[in-house]
Order: structure tokens, then sequence, then C-alpha cells
């Protein structure tokens, strides 16, 4: 479902992808994992179609279509999530009312029925559940005074309700204690289907206990530089980065 | 929204049932002021010896006045000989034949209002086959109002029919000289509306200008008048909240609220004066000098206001809390756009004991636009146990606006407090990247931001100004970011 090929990008003159490939099939997880300033966070951003990031070579297919000509809202209404690493605020911005503006803008481009406030509050209260989100959190303001957890629980909970076909999860770990980390985890894996594909963008390899992904890659220097299954992330955190580093750094001497 | 303009459909649909003809149509006087042309107006309004000499008196005042120049605005000279002081409401026949003559984006923007279609007629001022009905829906509403013994009618006819209350009142907020645009207002103001709610009153509905729009033809120099007398309420509306063409350069009005003892005035203005075009041609120059005085203890003024018009606002809605314990609010919503230019505020002048104000104002300004918060915490040497809380909050969209704030505070008496804070904040690309990719665009997403960011202004506003107040926001401000 996902296709990307030598893809370069740039911000600035800082050229930070240097030809990244990654190939994700309909109902896979793949972690992406990392030394801090690799690309990690670049990879989601250009891919949910943040502006700043210029793309100067390379490819990204997306279900058969150019995804680098989509705009970020087309993005989303073709089934891509992103799980902000900071979620943003909006102050005076009803959470409940972002959610059922969004819901109903995809729904609204999909050519389906719009729901009514009804029919969107009975998809909501189900969704709760999946990641225990208090009533409140509701009728506050997107993510004013929301606690680190809570923010994080929130976008958790928005994927839930936007049953996204390709959810970019950034960070999502980071800042969770260890309770909230299991309950976001159980959430994420409740959401787990054949047709669903999940990115996983961590730092550690701590999340990756709680949510076991089918694949993990490295990436290193703006590029993925080695590939395996979950027990690379276990290897990762018994050896950290360094060993991986060097051997590709070996190898492009080498070569 | 919705009811108030089901309510005028039907008015508009209605048989014509009370003939109502003027044949004021030849009367028009020269551009120019002198004492001859206030004696006309004066004379065409029929109205009193002692009214005439109030004018005149304003007039001699303000010959000896100078245009300010103290707001941070550029404002082109104005040729206060060049405007024609009277002018008949225009014929029929003047007027566009049909919407096709319309300007499309006028239409356009009635269409995205939800303005039923002959309404919009009637707003655009194209000949309405129906003649509006205004007798007979002032008849209505009247004869409840009058059942509750208030009073609602034109200025002109207040003058006629209460001239006692007229006397002892007019002028009595707002002195004929107190600055150089009501000294003028004052000179030459043609009608306006006049309130007065007795004793232990609650108004029974809200006060709208609305039901009395064809006065609005009254245009440039309108005057209001509302007495809330001892332990009465009201709730007055002001302003069409479509957006009505004005082809009248200056718009100098003056409204005066007075409340008695107990008693409690809100005070809600939706402002959409035509505000030049996309390069700051033509539009509105809106000089309104608004105060309340609370001369009773424990009463109360609210002003609320949302200004998306004019080409020029200089507006300063105030509140004297002379009663012990009268509380002043003022929530504003001012926005500009392109080359709109607005200094608006309010001044809080605290003279009895345990008075309190409270101020909140958002500023909202797009591409060129730049906007001024002017105002004054007056804390008199009698106020004891005075409070203010003053809130000023600029919205910035695109890096050509400016936003600026003058906050001047006099505190004479130790035992007040008064607190003020402002925020300056740009529309965060990082809050519309996250809208849009929750697939939200654009256009949305800006209008729930700027909405989110005037929730506490919206709020006090009666709820179908509330929703109509956010769709002028939208509109307004469409394609003002990117």
């Amino acid at each position: 479902m996902l296709e990307i090929q030598n893809l370069h990008t740039k911000i600035g003159d800082k050229e930070i992808l240097k030809g990244l490939n990654l190939s994700i099939k309909a109902g896979e997880v793949h972690a992406i994992m990392g030394p801090n300033g690799s690309g990690k966070s670049t990879l989601a951003n250009v891919l949910a179609g943040r502006d700043g990031y210029e793309v100067t070579q390379g490819s990204v297919e997306y279900e058969g279509k150019d995804l680098l000509e989509l705009a970020p809202e087309e993005r989303a209404w073709a089934g891509i999530f992103l799980a902000f690493q900071y979620p943003v605020e909006i102050p005076g911005v009803n959470n409940v009312y972002l959610l059922k503006a969004a819901v109903n803008a995809i729904r609204k481009n999909r050519g389906e029925q719009e729901l009514d406030a009804v029919e969107f509050l009975a998809l909501i209260k189900d969704k709760m559940k999946l990641v225990k989100m208090k009533d409140d959190l509701l009728s506050r303001s997107v993510n004013e005074d929301f606690s680190g957890g809570e923010k994080k629980r929130n976008e958790i909970f928005q994927m839930a309700v936007l049953e996204p076909k390709l959810a970019i999860l950034d960070e999502t770990d980071s800042g969770l204690d260890i309770d909230a980390l299991k309950i976001v985890s159980e959430g994420v894996n409740s959401l787990r289907n054949e047709e669903r594909s999940i990115i996983l963008v961590t730092h550690y390899q701590r999340l990756l206990d709680y949510i076991k992904p089918d694949y993990v890659h490295v990436l290193s220097g703006g590029k993925i530089i080695k590939s395996g299954g979950p027990e690379l992330a276990l290897e990762l955190e018994e050896k950290g980065y360094d060993w991986i580093v060097k051997d590709d750094k070996g190898e492009n001497e080498a070569a | 929204m919705s009811t108030n303009s089901e309510n005028m459909e039907d008015l508009v649909n209605k048989d014509y049932e009370h003939g109502f003809v003027t044949d004021i149509e030849s009367d028009t006087v020269a551009p120019g002021l002198n004492e001859d042309t206030i004696a006309f107006i004066s004379k065409k309004k029929d109205e009193p010896e002692w009214l005439l000499e109030w004018r005149l008196k304003a007039y001699r005042q303000w010959l000896k006045m100078e245009d300010p120049t103290w707001a941070h605005l550029d404002i082109e000279h104005i040729d206060y000989q060049a405007i024609s002081y009277y002018s008949a409401p225009k014929s029929k026949d003047d007027g566009p034949k049909s919407l096709d003559e319309v300007d499309p984006k006028l239409l356009e923007t009635y269409e995205k209002l939800g303005i039923p279609l002959q309404e919009q007629k009637f707003l655009a001022g194209v000949a309405v086959d129906a003649v509006f009905d205004s007798v007979s829906v002032a008849t209505t509403f009247k004869g409840k109002l009058a059942d509750a013994g208030v009073i609602f009618c034109s200025f002109s006819e207040a003058v006629k029919e209460y001239p006692e209350l007229v006397k002892k009142y007019l002028g009595s907020v707002v002195p004929a000289a107190d600055n150089f645009f009501s000294a003028l207002n004052s000179a030459v103001f043609t009608d306006g509306s006049f309130v007065y709610i007795p004793k232990g009153v609650r108004c029974p509905m809200e006060l709208s200008t609305y039901f009395r729009i064809n006065a609005s033809n009254t245009g440039q120099f309108e005057r209001t008048l509302i007495i809330a007398d001892e332990d009465s309420h009201v709730s007055y509306l002001e302003g069409c909240t479509a957006p009505m063409r004005d082809e009248n350069q200056l718009h100098a009005a003056v409204v005066e609220l007075i409340v008695l003892k107990d008693a409690e005035i809100k005070y809600s203005t939706v402002q959409n004066w035509y505000p030049g075009d996309e390069n700051g041609v033509g539009g509105i120059y809106n000089f309104v000098t608004k105060r309340a005085d609370c001369r009773g203890d424990n009463s109360k003024v609210s002003w609320t206001q949302v200004e998306t018009g004019s080409a020029i606002t200089w507006k300063y809605p105030s509140c004297i809390l002379k009663g012990d314990n009268s509380v002043g609010e003022f929530y504003s919503v001012a926005v500009t756009n392109n080359y709109q230019q607005a200094d608006t505020g309010t001044k809080m002048i605290h003279i009895g004991k345990n008075t309190r104000s409270t101020i909140i104002s958002k500023g909202i300004s797009a591409r060129h636009a730049q906007q001024t918060y002017r105002g004054l915490v007056k804390i008199s040497k009698s106020a004891d146990n005075a409070r203010n809380y003053t809130q000023c909050d600029s919205l910035l969209m695109g890096d050509q606006c400016g936003a600026h704030t003058f906050p001047y505070i006099e505190a004479k008496n130790s035992t007040a407090t008064v607190e003020h804070e402002a925020t300056t904040s740009k529309i965060g690309e990082d809050q519309l990247f996250y809208c849009k990719q929750r697939g939200i665009k654009e256009e949305d997403a800006v209008n729930m931001i700027v909405n989110g960011f005037c929730k506490e202004v919206f709020k006090e506003l009666p709820m179908e100004f509330a929703v109509e107040a956010q769709k002028l926001l939208g509109i307004t401000l469409e394609g003002a970011v990117g």
C-alpha cells in the first residue's frame, strides 16, 4: 500500500533524508527506530504533507497514487493519519467539535453521508473506552491544559474514531509513564487489523514490548541501514545504535 | 437568525396593509453646513425651539473644534462642507431595478449568511414588489411593549411624544461638545432610536433595531438614547447583521445609555458596514461615540460588539460607574482585513465604591490591516475597592498587518485592583497543519481557530446574533491566509 523509493528531502539547505526506501503492505506494522536526528520525524511529516519539507528526489506511492501530489487534507481523506509527536493546542476550539468536523470532512469527501450529532456521539462513546478517555477531555479545548499523557491518548482516540488505513505514530511513547504507555499500546493493538498499516516511529524499544511490529527498521543518516524482525529491536536495546551505525559507515568507506 | 429571517420573510410577503407614502422625495439640501442648514433640518422634523437651540449651540462649539488626530489611524482629509446633511430617503426609482444590477459580491455574501431572497432585495435597496410593511410590524411589537410600559420608538417620534424625557436625558451622558464627532452629530443628527424602560420592568423581548430596519436609511448621523429606570432590565441589539451597502462616507453616531439604581442594560452590536474593496478604495468611516452612565447603585452595563465592517472604525463604548457597586463590561471582537483600520476600545471610569469592570478585547488583523486597542481604566479617589480586569488578545494573519495596544491606567485610590493581560499571536502553521491532517480544509480550519479565539466574546451575544457573528467572521476572513 505504501512504496517509498529513493526519497531525498531537504529542510532549507539541510538534507535530511538521503535515499530512503520502504515498502509496506496492508495490515503490517513497521517500527522505524534510530538515533536522534536520523530523520525519523522528517519521514513522518513528509508522509503527512507538512510544509517546509522539500522533496528533491524519489517517489512515494500510496495505494497506487503519487502521494506527494496530494495536499495534507487530501491525504487525510485518503486514509492517512499522523499521531503527532507534539499535539497542537487550539484554544477555544472544543475537542469533540474538531473531531466531528474531521469525521464529517472525511466522510463528505468520500461521498459518504455526514454524521449528525446523535450518530457521532454513539461513535465516540464506543471509541472512548479503547483508550479509557475521561469524559471531561471531550468538553475541553483541543489539547489545552492536557497533560503529556492525555495529549497522546487523545491522538490515539482520534485515530480510533477516524479509522485510517495508514497510521503514522510519531514518538507516541515519548513522555508517557508506564501506565499511560500500556493504555495507549492497548488502544493501538485493538486497532490493528488486516487492512490497516501502522508505522511506529520511536526512539526506544520499550514501546515494542507492548506493540509487536512485523518489521523493525533502523534509520540513520537519512537512510534505512538495517531491517529485520522484532528481534532486531531487542538487539538494539542491548547494544545501542552505535554498532550498526559504525558498521554502516564502515561499509560506506569500503564502498 | 432563522426565526428572525422567517419573520422578515413573512413580513415582506405580507399583503399591503397600511399605506406609507411620503412626499419628502423632493427634499434635498445643498452640500455644506451652516446655521441655515441646521434650521432647515430642525424645521423639516418639526422640532421644538429648545432642540433647535441645542443643535445650534452644538454647532457653534463644533466650529471651534478640530478633527481628532490622536488615534492610530490614517484618515484622508474630510471636507465637511462637501457633505449634504439632509437628504430624503432615496426613491424607489433611484435604486437598482433588480438583483441583476446589484454587486454580485454583495449577493454572494447574503447567500452565505442565508438571507432569504426577498430580504436580500430589501437590503440591497431593490424595489420590492410587496411593500415592506413596517407599520404593522411595529404595531404588533408595540402592543406587547406598551403592555409592559416600555417605550421604543424613533428619536423623532420621541421628541414629539415624550419631550420631557428627551429633554431631561439628551446630552446628559455625551455632552454635545464632548468631542468633534459628537458635536457634529448633535448639530445635524436626523434620527435614531429611543428606549425607556419604566421602574421595575423587565423588557419582555430583546429590542432590536431590526424591526425598524427601514429607518436605517437615516444613515449618517444617528442618535440613540436608552433609559433604564430603577430596577429595570433591557437587552438591545443594534445593527443590521446583514452587510448593508452604504454609500455614505461618514457615519458619526452617538449612543447614550442611562442606567438607574439596580437597573441593567445589555447592548449588543454587530457592525458590518461596507469596508471598502481589496485595494482600500471606498468604505465607511465609522466614528461613533457610545457611552453608558451607571448613575444608580448596583446598576450594570454590558457592551458587546462584533466589528467586521467599515474602512475606518473609531469607537470606544465606555462606562461611567458612578453608583456604588455598579458594574461595567466590554466584550469586543474587531476584525480588520485588507486595508481596514480600527482604533477601538473602551473607557471604564470608576467613581462609586466597589465598582467593577471587565474588558475582554479580541482583535484580528489580516493582510494589510492595522488595528489598535485603546483603553482607559480610571479609578477616582472615591472609588474604594474598585476592581478592573482587562484582557487584550490580538491574532495576526500574515505578516503585513499590525496590532497595537495602548492601555491607559489611572489609579487614584490605593484600595483598587487593576489587572491587565495582553497577548499577541499568529495563527500557527502548526494549528493549521494539525487541522488539515485531520481532513479539515484550510478555510474551515481558519474559521474554527478564529472562532475559538473569539469564544469568550461570542458567548456574551444573544444566540441568534452569535451564530451570525461566527458566519460573518468566516466571510470577512475568507482567503486571508495563504
